[in-house]
């Protein structure tokens, strides 16, 4: 007992009501990456193998959208290579009714979604930013801007949940990426709405240039979710069956009720940011070595083939797909699309202002004299543009 | 100070119905709640406490707290979550609680909610309304006054409307929570208590948004202002007219869509134009306006377009914001300035200003 005690001065008590809102020890994530590969835990053979296929295909996927690059047909790319677990293990574990948000990282798992991939390539290739209709696959718009799909997500799974549907959000955003705000909201938001979501981290271990340590001093990015109340599960990026099982159970977890779970898959981005980087300038070769040894397409195979579920003819039939798939996006990649100038302005509102229309009428005469100038050119004269140009553009205003 | 506006300051409604700006906002999205089951109402202290000016009160008690819904403190997040709402069918109407705590909201608001129809080509629209009391002249200390309208209206894809009138603010509100597209609705928060004989049960059909509306007709020059300004001009416009200078009030409602035709019909009449807003003069809506009517009316002008706004300053502390916004004096004396002397479009319907009903030749 302490002096002031002893004088009946100090009545120690806890604050009036308080309690603990709840343990937060079931919410951990576990010591150390979750894995199963290899660990000769039982394993479903056929979704082992469409995992496979799904990852050669991917892989194959990734290595075109950047040889595109170098051929002019995409504006840029962000790969994924090294990543095609994750990205490809998100698409399968939701169900036909549930919902993607993906980053501009994850066309992959767009494709996987079912999304054609030169619709899901549509934005990075120059074109109009969404290439396919959201509602037709339930994939979101790829995000650009950090983690601002997370909160969207979240209002959508509660939005059907308020309407009774059973339907679950898998979001997905970069270990960067949790350091912004909306990650911060969209988690909290989920969490006190027990919004059924699922929000997928792939730490690939820098963005851009900047590492994980630099980025987060939490002893993982798991970790983050037990501040919200939430689950936090830590998985091995790179171990397919080990990516597919714990996002499945967050799935369902969320689609039971449950509320939502924030997963941080490890992995690594073996390629550049995108095309445009220069991934030497701050990391070495030697890191990247040890990632190789932890291929997931690498993984998965020597899995299959102890367990012979994988043969010589079995590689060979998985990497004939993934070729066709890529032949057919290089073919229909090559063709130029043919934007039309004028949609500029038809989607900008439901209904056009009278000031947009206004503008539509400039550029559609600003076109057509560049037509007839075309047209004159050919023609062996000169000058017609200007003319035109005057006496095309609109000047109405009435309503 | 005009009757009707010395009325207006207090308050004697002895006979009319007590409708107030903010009644009438609250009645707005009741009767959008009772409508359409896809209509939801977030904020913060919207549930419970009615919203801070009570514009939300009684809702969650009629709709139930999954209706209108206390949010957790988290501007972009309530708005993020609204653009997933509406991605799924629902038409989030959204309370900022002030002017300037919508900010944190600004990236949802210009990197998605104002593009998304776009982004997706008109598949995936956003229905949602973002509800912003704004503007100062309440005594309110730091943070609490902002005119941020001039962000909202540089971003394309967004609607910005902003109403004047308790019938405008129940008529408006309704359209924008009916629109498919995203609309910041501002409400000029020192116009909340403002009352008229509006009635609820039966509210007076309002032209559409997108529509300026002449609140006073006039020959002389006209008044182009809108929101919590539009009372001030009326009361200049008071003033004005005792010394045989008759102002034409353009109310413009909506400063996205903006009604070019409704505004230049008005300037090419009066040859003259102010534009009034609390927002800055230096990159406010004021120098937009004078240009699009400088481009489109020059030939009928007498005298360039003039702004009377908030100084280019942050907003000040409420014990000097009287001097910093936009008053019947300062607005007078524009008017003054709008080069009376100038006679070189002769009009015989144009009134006389100032210079030449005093005939002092100036
Ligand atoms: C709000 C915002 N800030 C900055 C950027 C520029 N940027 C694009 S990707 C990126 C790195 C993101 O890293 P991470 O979240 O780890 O995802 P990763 O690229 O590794 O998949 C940055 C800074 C952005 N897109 N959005
Ligand atoms: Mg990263």
């Amino acid at each position: 007992m302490t002096v002031l005690e002893q004088r009946g001065a100090y009545r120690p008590a806890p604050p009036p009501a308080w309690q603990p809102r709840k343990d937060a020890a079931p919410l951990l994530p576990d010591a150390s990456p979750y894995r199963l590969l290899g660990t000769g835990a039982e394993l479903d053979p056929r979704l082992l193998r469409e995992l496979y296929e799904q990852l050669v295909r991917g892989r194959r996927y990734n290595h075109q959208a950047t040889a595109l690059t170098k051929q002019g047909r995409l504006a840029v790319y962000p790969s994924s290579v090294g990543q095609e677990a994750c990205e490809v293990a998100a698409a399968l574990a939701l169900r036909e009714q549930d919902w993607l948000f993906p980053s501009y990282r994850d066309t992959l798992s767009v494709v996987a979604r079912g999304v054609d991939p030169v619709h899901a390539l549509t934005l990075l290739r120059g074109d109009w930013h969404t290439g396919y209709d959201p509602y037709e696959h339930r994939v979101a718009p790829l995000s650009t801007p950090l983690a601002t799909q997370l909160p969207h997500a979240v209002g959508l799974a509660h939005a059907a949940r308020i309407k009774g549907d059973d339907v679950v959000a898998l979001a997905m955003v970069g270990d960067g990426g949790t350091s912004e705000g909306d990650f911060h909201e969209a988690l909290n938001f989920a969490a006190v709405w027990q919004a059924p979501v699922v929000f997928l981290v792939q730490n690939n271990g820098f963005a851009i240039s900047v590492p994980l340590e630099k980025q987060s001093a939490a002893p993982t990015l798991a970790h983050k979710a037990v501040g919200y109340g939430m689950p936090g599960r830590l998985v091995d990026g790179n171990d397919a069956a080990a990516v597919h099982e714990v996002l499945q159970e967050a799935v369902e977890r969320a689609r039971a009720g449950e509320g939502p779970t924030l997963v941080e898959a490890v992995t690594y981005r073996m390629e550049a940011h995108t095309n445009a980087d220069d991934a030497t300038r701050y990391r070495a070769e030697a890191e990247l070595a040890a990632w190789r040894e932890h291929d997931p397409i690498a993984l998965l195979e020597r899995e299959l083939t102890e367990r012979g579920e994988l043969d010589e003819e079995g590689v060979r039939r998985a990497k004939d797909a993934a070729e066709e798939m890529a032949a057919d996006l290089r073919e229909r990649m090559n063709a130029d699309p043919v934007l039309d100038p004028m949609s500029l302005f038809t989607h900008v509102y439901a209904e056009q202002t009278t000031q947009l229309r206004e503008q539509a009428e400039q550029l559609r005469a600003e076109l057509a004299a560049a037509e007839a100038d075309a047209e004159t050119t050919d023609d062996g004269q000169h000058g017609g543009q200007q003319h035109a140009q005057h006496g095309g553009a609109g000047r109405g205003e009435g309503r | 100070m005009s009757t009707a506006a010395a009325e207006r300051r207090r308050g004697t409604a002895a006979a009319r119905k007590p409708a107030t700006m903010a009644q009438a906002l609250t009645r707005a999205m009741r009767d959008a709640m009772a409508e359409d089951p896809s209509v939801h109402v977030l904020g913060e202290d919207v549930g419970t406490l009615g919203g801070v000016f009570r514009v939300t009160d009684g809702l969650a008690e009629e709709f139930g707290p999954q209706r209108c819904t206390d949010t957790p403190l988290a501007e972009a997040g309530i708005l993020g979550s609204a653009v997933g709402m509406a991605m799924y069918g629902l038409r989030p109407v959204v309370e900022m609680q002030f002017d300037a705590f919508a900010y944190p909201a600004f990236e949802q608001l210009v990197s998605h909610v104002s593009r998304h129809r776009n982004r997706t080509r008109g598949t995936m629209p956003l229905p949602l309304t973002v509800r912003i009391p704004y503007g100062g002249g309440i005594g309110g200390v730091e943070h609490h006054s902002d005119s941020s309208e001039a962000y909202y209206l540089a971003t394309p894809g967004l609607h910005v409307y902003t109403p004047a009138t308790v019938e405008d603010a129940y008529g408006m509100l309704r359209e924008a929570i009916a629109s498919d597209d995203p609309v910041v609705f501002l409400e000029p928060k020192r116009l909340y208590w403002s009352r008229s004989d509006w009635n609820p049960d039966a509210p007076s059909a309002v032209p559409p948004a997108g529509r300026a509306v002449v609140r006073r007709p006039g020959t002389s020059a006209t008044l182009l202002t809108y929101g919590p300004s539009v009372p001030v001009c009326l009361e200049a416009a008071e003033a004005a007219a005792e010394d045989g200078v008759e102002l034409e009030v353009v109310d413009l409602r909506s400063l996205v869509p903006f009604d070019d035709a409704t505004v230049c019909e008005s300037v090419r009449r009066t040859g003259r134009a102010v534009v009034v807003h609390e927002s800055t003069g230096f990159g406010g809506p004021g120098g937009e306006i004078a240009a699009r009517v400088t481009e489109r009316c020059f030939h009928h002008l007498e005298a360039p377009v003039l702004r009377v706004a908030g100084f280019d300053i942050p907003y000040p502390p409420p014990m000097l914001e009287r001097h910093h916004l936009p008053g019947v004096d300062r607005i007078l004396d524009a008017v003054d300035r709008l080069q009376w002397e100038s006679r070189w479009t002769e009009s015989g319907e144009r009134a006389a200003g100032p210079g030449r009903a005093e005939g002092d030749g100036r």
